[in-house]
This record gives C-alpha cells, sequence and structure tokens, in this order.
C-alpha cells in the first residue's frame, strides 16, 4: 500500500513537470514582455532593459527556465507584476473562502448526488427517473453564473432570506460564514450533483442486476439495506472516479461563482490576474490548481483499495 | 447489414444522401437511423431555429446591435423609445426585450449573440477534432511516439479547462480568434485520447494486419483502415465539444474577458446586466435562457447521436 502510494506519488512529478513547462512556456513564446508590463506605458528603453536584466529576462531561455523552476521548488512563486506583493502572499490570503465554498460543495454535491442516483436506479424508467436524469442533462448545460443569479434573484430579492453577495471569514463567527456560503454552494453544486447522480445511477443499474443483489433480496434483506450496503459499495469505484475527475469542472465553476457573489478567493484573483495580465499570479494559480487535481486523483486511486478490497496494488 | 437501398432511395436532402466519404467508412444507414432518436430530433430541430435565429436577425425586427441611444437606458421589455433616423425625423421603436444600460437593444443583440455563439461551438469543435485526430492517429499508429505524445497529453489534462482557457486568453489580444484559441487548446488532448484508443484497438484488427502484410503504403491504410473508425465516436465527442465551447465562451464574456464587449454575445450581454440586476434582472435572464436552451439541445443530440452511433460508448457514461 504505502510503495503504492510512493509509486503513484513519483508518477505525479513528470505531468506536474509538463504543466510547468506548458506555463512557462505559455508566457515566453507569445508577444508578451514582463518588463514593459511591469515599466509601464511611460518607462524609457533603458528602464525596461533594466527591470528585464532584473528579472533574468536577458538570459537564455533554458536558463530561465531552470531558474524559475529552483525558485518554484523552493515555494518562491515570484512577485505579482499588479498587486506589488508576492504572489505566495496574495495566496495565502485567497485561499480560505475557495477552500470552505469547494469543500461544502462537494459535501452538498455527494450528500444530494448519490441518494439521487440510487433513487433514479432503482426507479428505472419511471418519472422519477426521468426527472433526476433531466435535471442532470439541465445541470450540464445551464451556465453556473446563470443559476447564481436566479438563485440571488428568489432568495435574496424577493425571498429576503439570504445575502446577496460578500464572505465573512470563518474565523469572525460560523454562523455568518456559513449564512453567506449557502447560496455560492447551491450554485456550485448544480453541475457537481449533474455530474455525480449521473454516474451513480449507471453504476448502479449495472449493478442491480448481479447475482448477489437477487440473493441478498431472496435472503430477506430489507431494500434499504440492499441498495446502500450490497449494491452501493460495489457502485461505488466508478462514483468516486467521476468526484475526482469532477473537481476540474468544480475548479471552473470556483471562478465564476466567485466572481458571481464577489468571494475574495482564487478563482476571483485568477480573473482580476488575467485582467491585469499579472502572469506571475496567473501561473503561479494554474500550477497550485493543477496540482489540487493531480492529488485529489491520486487520493481516489487509494480510495478504490478501500472501496474494493479486490483492487491491490 | 442494414440494407443501403433505405439510403439510396430517399435522395430528395443533402443530409439523407448517401455520405460521400465512401460506402465502407459510415455504415449504411446509421444516418437515418440517428435521425428516428427522439433526442437527436429535438436536439436538432432546436439547434437549426438557433441557426435560423442568428442567421435571420436583420429580418426578425432587430436593429443595429451595438448602436449605443442614451435616452434608451434601462428600458424595460416592451417599452417604446424614440429613435433620431439620420434625416432627423423622429420614430418609435419598441424594445421587445428592453434596452442595457447603454440603451442598446437587448432582442437585438439576443438575436445577434447566437450567430457568434454557433460559431465559437462549431469552430472550436471542427479544430480540435482536426488536430486531436492528426495527434491521435500519430500517437496510436508510431509506437515510439506514443508516450511522448501521451506525457504531454496527461499534463495538458492535468490543467482544469476553464482554467487553462481564462489563463491562455490573457496572452493574446482580445478578440475572437483568441477565444477560440483558448477553448480549443484545452479540448485538443481529450480528442487525442479517443482517437488513439480507437486506433490502437483497430490497429490488432485482421484485416489491418492483413492490409499490413500485402504492403499497403502506411497512408492509404490510415486513410482506408483506420481513419473511417473514428468517425462515429468523432462526430459524437464534436458535438459535446460544441456544446462545452459555448459554455466555456459565455463564461468568458461574462467575465469579462473574451470577446471585446461591445459585440453582442450572450455572455457580453449578462456581463453587462451584472450591475443592473437587482433592478432589470431579465438583462441576464433573456440570454441566459437562449445560452441554456442552445447548451442543451446541442447536448441532447449529443446524446442521441452516441446512443445509435456509438453504442460502445453510450454503455460506458
Amino acid at each position: 500500500m504505502f510503495a503504492f502510494i510512493l509509486k503513484r506519488l513519483l508518477a505525479t512529478i513528470p505531468v506536474m513537470l509538463i504543466v510547468a513547462v506548458f506555463v512557462f512556456l505559455m508566457l515566453r513564446l507569445t508577444p508578451n514582455d514582463p518588463a514593459a508590463i511591469i515599466a509601464g506605458d511611460t518607462a524609457s528603453a533603458e528602464q525596461v532593459a533594466q527591470i528585464r536584466a532584473s528579472l533574468g529576462l536577458d538570459k537564455p531561455i533554458l536558463q530561465q527556465f531552470v531558474i524559475w523552476f529552483t525558485r518554484l521548488l523552493q515555494g518562491d512563486l515570484g512577485e505579482s507584476f499588479f498587486f506589488k506583493k508576492t504572489v505566495a502572499s496574495l495566496i495565502a490570503d485567497r485561499i480560505e473562502p475557495t477552500l470552505s465554498l469547494s469543500i461544502l460543495t462537494i459535501l452538498l454535491a455527494i450528500s444530494v448526488a448519490v441518494p439521487l442516483g440510487v433513487l433514479a436506479a432503482y426507479k428505472h424508467g419511471t418519472w422519477v427517473d426521468r426527472i433526476v436524469m433531466g435535471f442532470s442533462v439541465m445541470g450540464f448545460s445551464v451556465p453556473a453564473f446563470v443559476i447564481g443569479y436566479v438563485l440571488i434573484y428568489i432568495f435574496s430579492i424577493q425571498l429576503n432570506w439570504l445575502p446577496v453577495q460578500g464572505y465573512q471569514r470563518i474565523g469572525e463567527g460560523v454562523g455568518g460564514w456559513l449564512y453567506r456560503l449557502v447560496l455560492p454552494s447551491l450554485t456550485l453544486a448544480v453541475i457537481y450533483v449533474a455530474l455525480i447522480a449521473r454516474m451513480t445511477r449507471t453504476s448502479m443499474l449495472e449493478v442491480l442486476g448481479e447475482d448477489y443483489i437477487r440473493t441478498a433480496r431472496a435472503k430477506g434483506q430489507s431494500e434499504r439495506v440492499v441498495l446502500f450496503r450490497h449494491a452501493l459499495r460495489n457502485a461505488a469505484v466508478p462514483i468516486v472516479t467521476v468526484i475526482g475527475i469532477g473537481v476540474a469542472l468544480l475548479i471552473g465553476g470556483v471562478v465564476v461563482t466567485e466572481s458571481v457573489f464577489t468571494i475574495p478567493g482564487l478563482g476571483r484573483l485568477t480573473v482580476d490576474a488575467v485582467l491585469a495580465r499579472d502572469f506571475p499570479t496567473i501561473q503561479a494559480v494554474i500550477l497550485l490548481f493543477s496540482f489540487v487535481y493531480v492529488m485529489v486523483n491520486l487520493l481516489v486511486d487509494v480510495a478504490y483499495t478501500f472501496l474494493d478490497p479486490r483492487i491491490r496494488y | 447489414m442494414v440494407d443501403t437501398s433505405n439510403n439510396l432511395s430517399v435522395p430528395t436532402s443533402p443530409l439523407t444522401a448517401p455520405p460521400t466519404v465512401g460506402k465502407r467508412s459510415s455504415r449504411p444507414g446509421a444516418l437515418s437511423r440517428a435521425l428516428q432518436n427522439t433526442s437527436v430530433r429535438i436536439g436538432g430541430i432546436v439547434v437549426a431555429l438557433m441557426i435560423m435565429i442568428g442567421l435571420a436577425a436583420p429580418f426578425l425586427g432587430a436593429m443595429n446591435p451595438t448602436e449605443i441611444n442614451p435616452i434608451a437606458r434601462n428600458k424595460l421589455p416592451g417599452a417604446e423609445s424614440n429613435k433620431r433616423l439620420d434625416d432627423g425625423t423622429q420614430v418609435k421603436v419598441q424594445h421587445r426585450l428592453g434596452t442595457d444600460s447603454l440603451g442598446r437593444d437587448i432582442y437585438s443583440r439576443v438575436l445577434y449573440g447566437a450567430r457568434v455563439s454557433i460559431l465559437v461551438g462549431v469552430t472550436v469543435a471542427f479544430i480540435s477534432i482536426v488536430i486531436g485526430l492528426l495527434i491521435g492517429v500519430a500517437s496510436g499508429y508510431f509506437r515510439w511516439l506514443d508516450p511522448i505524445i501521451m506525457r504531454v497529453m496527461d499534463g495538458l489534462m492535468a490543467i482544469p479547462a476553464i482554467l487553462l482557457a481564462i489563463a491562455l486568453v490573457s496572452l493574446f489580444r482580445a478578440g475572437l480568434g483568441a477565444v477560440i484559441l483558448a477553448i480549443t487548446v484545452p479540448e485538443i488532448p481529450r480528442v487525442v485520447r479517443l482517437v488513439r484508443s480507437v486506433v490502437l484497438s483497430v490497429r490488432e484488427e485482421p484485416y489491418v494486419e492483413a492490409a499490413i502484410t500485402t504492403g499497403t503504403p502506411t497512408l492509404k491504410l490510415l486513410w482506408r483502415h483506420i481513419l473511417p473508425n473514428t468517425i462515429a465516436p468523432l462526430i459524437v465527442q464534436g458535438t459535446f465539444i460544441c456544446a462545452s465551447a459555448i459554455l466555456v465562451e459565455a463564461i468568458l464574456s461574462f467575465l469579462g474577458i473574451g470577446v471585446p464587449p461591445e459585440t453582442p454575445t450572450w455572455g457580453n450581454i449578462m456581463s453587462e446586466g451584472r450591475q443592473f440586476f437587482r433592478l432589470y434582472p431579465h438583462n441576464i435572464l433573456y440570454p441566459g435562457i437562449f445560452l441554456g436552451l442552445t447548451v442543451l439541445a446541442v447536448n441532447m443530440l449529443g446524446d442521441g447521436l452516441r446512443d445509435t452511433l456509438d453504442p460502445k460508448m453510450a454503455k460506458r457514461v
């Protein structure tokens, strides 16, 4: 087991290396001059050249990569062009809202989607199934920001139950924190619920046709035990896989949702950085999100062994 | 074998005419079978309707979608305003879906928005499939290339798609081309994987091995025996790429980093409508309905096509 985790960890190194090379080249191979951006419009050619030298941009590209990469490994993500702070401190400021939103959304999505998917599979072919599947297709088709604004309109403007926008740090009170995250996590959860419910249904349908389900029913187990203990447990591997893959969707959704609800998180930071052409921040955010995505999927692989004892590494 | 007479007897429209790619490429009757599918029909009709709306916008009572009219700012749906013509006379115009904060007619912008969305969707699907096909065939067929290409694709796929699009769009000057490029790149690895898996499975087929032994030139082998097998899954995949591209374009525009704000796109209308959302929620609602409906239709089309053209894939998800 330990050897497996170590092996998988090692396997993520080339992937992350390629991400790093790609992120590095992205900037160097396009017509963007970071030195000119930092210097501003009024700078003279000498000033630009001076900044270029101080950033090391006058060195050969391979050497630049090595310098950038060594610093990266030491945790030095560089200095933001726009915010005049180190990128690391920017990210540290913004990580709490994003993490709160994501974790709440994942918990919400799983606790809604899995029962829905099980129900749809159990009532296969009935109107319950059709409603769940219809919702799932809708969830894939309506973008998060439209859902977000519809929810704001109903719950904040018409009913006046929840705040329109904003975020409160968890340190300032869990109640207010949760209160402000209800609508954003509902918004973000829709597409995730659609994805997980659909996979749960498919996987359950396959399992429900197995002999051991018939056996469990024949020996008089209650339907609930059959569904959740016998069927769901055996249907779990594809569900967990899709939860891992869905994290990519979640990250995309975070960017949009944070903009709709003006949450000062990493998603909002990404958009601000793109608008300001703040390349060090853009690079760091991509690296960070990709790293999280890769790590989540590593965790998913490890989870297989618990869910299905037949899988041994 | 499904009988071919089915196809040959009704050459009335280009859609039902026999495929020109060659008989062995698409199974005879595959298209007519797809057209029997409810999901394909509903999705196809709505998509066709959206294309028509986009193309026929000038004839559906749409005005100039970029014209700013300060006296007609923030009108509610159905309101009328006076418009000065070039010769100084005033005419009354009705704003069916209201106006935005610059006095632009939402109805016109929504109709013209269909053009950009569909153009982006189709272009992204087409380009990513062509590039993905080339790389995928190379990766699946030439064993020495495979590990290199697949590692690069793994790396690209490790970056969440929307995030990659957002980052790419920042590299170029804002415009339709940059948006299309930014949405296309993240889609390519998915096409490559699909094509590669088809090529890998086909390569082991007896008829391909037979063709290799009889000395068929590589290019001819790829063209005659391998490429035709990728057509059905690629049509399905292309439809889903189209749907996701329309969504991502709207997201980029909504975030204010997509096509320039004066261009009428559904995302831009919504982005502009954010500011006065509390008072004029329809500026987000109407383009949202069009966007959701279009993406839903394209997804339904894809679902139906998958069920009929690519039964193996249908079982998986």
